[in-house]
């Protein structure tokens, strides 16, 4: 592994030649620059971090990076993610999908990997719906939005990714806005750096199957109050807001997950001598 | 090796109880004390679901030969109390020439066991572990199996002195004092069962179930990380790799399900470390899809499935070998992959071995299909081998200034991996098809030239001599695979002594099926008999989907839980006319 070198790169040396396969106007294609140009401040070079994905429009982004990535299947980039930094504690490891596959195939995962609370960054590009299977409800979508597979709405209740997050016990908890490069980026470097699980939810507006959502640069607005350390707090703030609330809600100390690692790395025939008798 | 000199004798013992009442720990320390003297045995266990209270035996096969699988008849049964004896008694039948031990205040003997015509012997066990302060009803059974088995009250007394050692010196003495009882018990009566003369030219015995020898096999091949969900009977492999692994200098992780386990193991391999999991059947259907994804992407990673009965949870503390269609047919897609089989307890060592060095080796998702019958029985067996298969990745360092190809087609279909951390070697691992560079592609070329390399890194891998084990020979051959083994080299052995000439082939290589060697081994048969311990026969289709087997073919099968045992197969082949 190389030493971070500060201002050494550019959001260009993370960003690789390949085109997105994002609709014009998506804003997972500025999730993808805020996250480059955070890669490029943190100063971490491209190889020695990993882009861990699930399926879906979102979980396309590790090959639109220049780090290692990986494009795994629905629902699992936070098992990927874990055993990649667990096994190689020295990459800066990013998990980063959708809705739909943060929340509802891969919901466990995201409990669970709150709770183990290793030391990477989970960033779920949230547009409330299923863009690559054009337009289903997904846990974050509105109660009353039509679509063909639950016309008229599927009647539930929103998912809270934030206070889940909370009560499984992520460290670092934040909410931000795709347009808003300028703090997304910044939420990203903060997100990276604190020690422990981190979780960002970015609202990424899908203006194919969900135009109404690019009024959201009109409706976001920046939490108004002080980032606590308090979860309880920090929960209760995030149930009562209008989900627009953008910026870091909860910043955390519980103590990163580190196996248990005794470093002897005594030799294999050491094993052996418990079966001999 | 055997020794002509020594004629092969062996001893049952089965001790039964209700859960918690001790039986499998009398039956352990048999077991050590009998490898401290130099003999060699097995030890499986009959537990019924419940944790506590339910029916528990300790079936226990001691012998001066290496032991590859259980008793089929019991010489002596002792018996600590007789609940729940309903469920377990069809598991046990006695020799008529045997002995039953009984409890009197334990009630009358269960028909089952009784109607064996074996002699009854009624021992009062609750009243004699009373009169020892601390005194423990298991230990007199082991007293008296030692007593009426022959073994060395110096190696008992040791073994007591080290398996006890943390329940303190009062523990210690008042087990070595009913165990004294039982012994003395013993004497009062005049059956003795004799296990034969030990054979001592191969000194230093090692004690070991199926499910820690995969574990260790698997470390001794290089795998540095696990991810681990518990299931039964696979547990042990995970709870014995945890300590190990930290010891190594790896590391397990506790997954919150089998779909995150295998994705936690293939994403550590990703990174470069050489990884495992284990699992039964309900957890590898789970696993799938994530094995067409390790399949696809070319991360190497070792499942190992401790088949249970199946289907759905079916029984989980027994054993069955229908897993095989899974294992080889259960991916979406053409997934070429690489199932082995472990053919004993001791094979479990080297199965878990070759495993490791076959994933890294071909960059492929491997499936080691053991079974509940080898993973948790727990042998004496020689000290074994070093063996050289290693994990050896081929992986990528930067040589020029060209452009990484991730899936570039070589002659071996095997491409150099970049391992994250190695500059210029950033690549995006996919489930989608992809490009030799690994982008994401739809090309018709892209999915044949892909598809062609990954079948020919596995078609054209030299799996050498270590596909399967040929013994004997002869036109008659009992064709099998998996932990049929054992019962069928001992079904063998038996006939042999009558005259009857009996080639085993067993295969440990499952997929890719190794045909031209398979072929090689049944040349000349005249007779083939397929024993596999499965309802529809799932292994016999398997060969006939894939190859011709010479002359006249037989069948003999069945699903779990009673194992397929040695004396069934000789029979099958005796009666054959």
């Amino acid at each position: 592994m190389n030493a971070p070198t500060k201002n050494k790169f550019s959001a260009r040396d993370f960003t690789s030649d390949l085109t997105p396969v994002w609709c014009p106007g998506c804003g997972d294609f500025h999730v993808l620059m805020s996250t480059t140009k955070a890669l490029a401040e943190l100063g971490t070079p491209p190889e020695d971090i990993a882009v861990i994905s699930g399926i879906g429009c979102s979980s396309r982004i590790p090959a639109y990076t220049d780090c290692y990535g990986f494009h795994g299947v629905h629902g699992r980039s936070l098992a990927l993610a874990t055993g990649l930094k667990v096994a190689s504690p020295g990459l800066t490891v990013l998990a980063m999908s959708g809705d739909g596959d943060g929340f509802s195939i891969g919901g466990n995962h995201f409990i669970h990997a709150c709770r183990r609370n290793i030391d990477i960054t989970y960033i779920v590009m949230d547009n409330r719906v299923y863009g690559m299977t054009k337009g289903q409800p997904s846990p974050t979508t509105e109660p009353d939005w039509d679509s063909a597979l639950s016309p008229g709405g599927t009647g539930l209740s929103p998912f809270h990714p934030l206070v889940i997050a909370l009560a499984s016990g992520a460290n670092f908890v934040a909410r931000s806005f795709s347009g808003d490069i300028k703090n997304t980026t910044k939420i990203i470097v903060e997100a990276v750096k604190h020690p422990g699980f981190s979780f960002v939810q970015i609202l990424s507006p899908c203006v194919t199957f969900r135009p109404d959502e690019k009024d959201w640069k009109n409706t976001v607005h920046p939490a108004s109050v002080e980032e606590t350390d308090d979860p309880a707090r920090a929960a209760r703030r995030i149930m009562t807001d209008d989900g627009m609330n953008t910026g870091i809600l909860y910043r955390g100390n519980r103590a990163p997950y580190k196996p248990q690692v005794t470093g002897k790395g005594v030799e294999t025939i050491e094993l052996e001598r418990q079966f001999e008798i | 090796m055997t020794n002509k000199a020594i004629p092969k004798k062996s001893v049952s013992v089965a001790i039964v109880g209700s859960g918690g009442a001790g039986s499998i720990t009398a039956g352990s320390i048999l077991l050590e004390a009998a490898g401290k003297t130099g003999w060699y045995g097995m030890m499986n266990r009959s537990v019924g679901p419940q944790i506590r209270g339910g029916e528990a035996a300790a079936l226990v096969r001691l012998a001066n030969h290496p032991v590859e699988c259980t008793a089929e008849k019991y010489d002596l049964l002792i018996a600590i109390d007789w609940k729940n004896a309903d469920r377990f008694a069809a598991e046990m039948p006695l020799k008529t020439e045997g002995l039953i031990i009984a409890d009197p205040t334990s009630g009358p003997i269960p028909e089952l066991i009784s109607s064996s015509g074996a002699t009854v012997a009624e021992i009062p066990i609750k009243e004699l572990a009373k009169e020892i302060p601390g005194g423990r009803e298991n230990m007199i059974a082991a007293g008296l199996a030692a007593g009426f088995i022959g073994l060395s009250v110096d190696d008992l007394m040791s073994v007591i002195g080290t398996k006890l050692a943390n329940k303190g010196q009062a523990a210690i003495d008042a087990s070595r004092a009913c165990v004294e009882a039982g012994i003395a018990q013993s004497r009062n009566y005049d059956f003795r069962f004799e296990i034969g003369e030990a054979d001592l030219r191969h000194k230093g015995r090692w004690l070991i179930t199926g499910n820690e020898a995969i574990g260790l096999g698997a470390i001794r091949g290089g795998v540095r990380f696990a991810a681990a969900y518990p299931i039964t009977p696979a547990t042990e492999v995970l709870e014995w790799l945890s300590p190990s692994l930290t010891e190594v200098g790896g590391a397990l992780v506790q997954a919150e399900d089998e779909l995150s386990s295998i994705n936690m193991a293939i994403g550590a391999s990703f990174g470069g470390q050489p990884s495992i999991t284990a699992t039964s059947g309900p957890g590898l259907s789970l696993m799938m899809e994530s094995l067409g994804l390790a399949a696809a992407s070319e991360v190497p990673i070792v499942v190992v499935d401790v088949m249970r009965v199946g289907p759905s949870t079916g029984i989980a503390t027994k054993s069955e070998q229908s897993d095989l269609n899974i294992a080889v047919y259960g991916f979406h897609g053409d997934a070429p992959h690489v199932v082995v089989a472990p053919l004993t307890v001791a094979d479990c060592l080297y199965t878990g071995q070759w495993a490791a060095h076959l994933a890294e080796a071909m960059q492929v998702p491997t499936i080691v299909l053991s079974d509940q019958a080898l993973g948790q029985s727990r042998v004496l067996m020689k000290r074994p081998a070093n063996l050289s298969f290693f994990a050896k990745r081929k992986t990528w360092e930067r040589t020029s200034e060209e452009p990484y190809l991730r899936y570039a087609l070589t002659a071996d279909g095997i491409s150099p991996m970049a391992i994250p951390g190695t500059t210029g070697g950033q690549y995006t691992a996919d489930g989608l098809t992809h490009s030799l560079r690994g982008h994401p592609s739809t090309r018709r070329s892209d999915q044949q030239d892909q598809m062609d390399k990954r079948h020919r890194k596995v078609a054209d891998f030299d799996y050498g001599v270590h596909w399967g084990e040929i013994t004997g020979e002869g036109e008659t051959v009992i064709l099998t695979w998996g932990s049929i083994t054992g019962p069928a080299r001992e079904a063998i052995r038996s006939l042999k002594a009558e005259g009857i000439k009996v080639k085993l082939v067993a295969m440990r290589l499952i997929a890719p099926f190794p045909k031209e060697a398979l072929d090689q081994s049944l040349k000349g048969a005249k007779r083939v008999l397929v024993v596999e311990q499965s309802h529809s026969g799932q292994f016999r289709n398997y060969l006939r989907a894939n190859t011709e087997i010479p002359g006249e073919i037989r069948h003999f099968h069945r699903p779990g839980p009673h194992n397929i045992g040695a004396g069934e197969i000789a029979a099958q082949i005796r009666d054959w006319k």
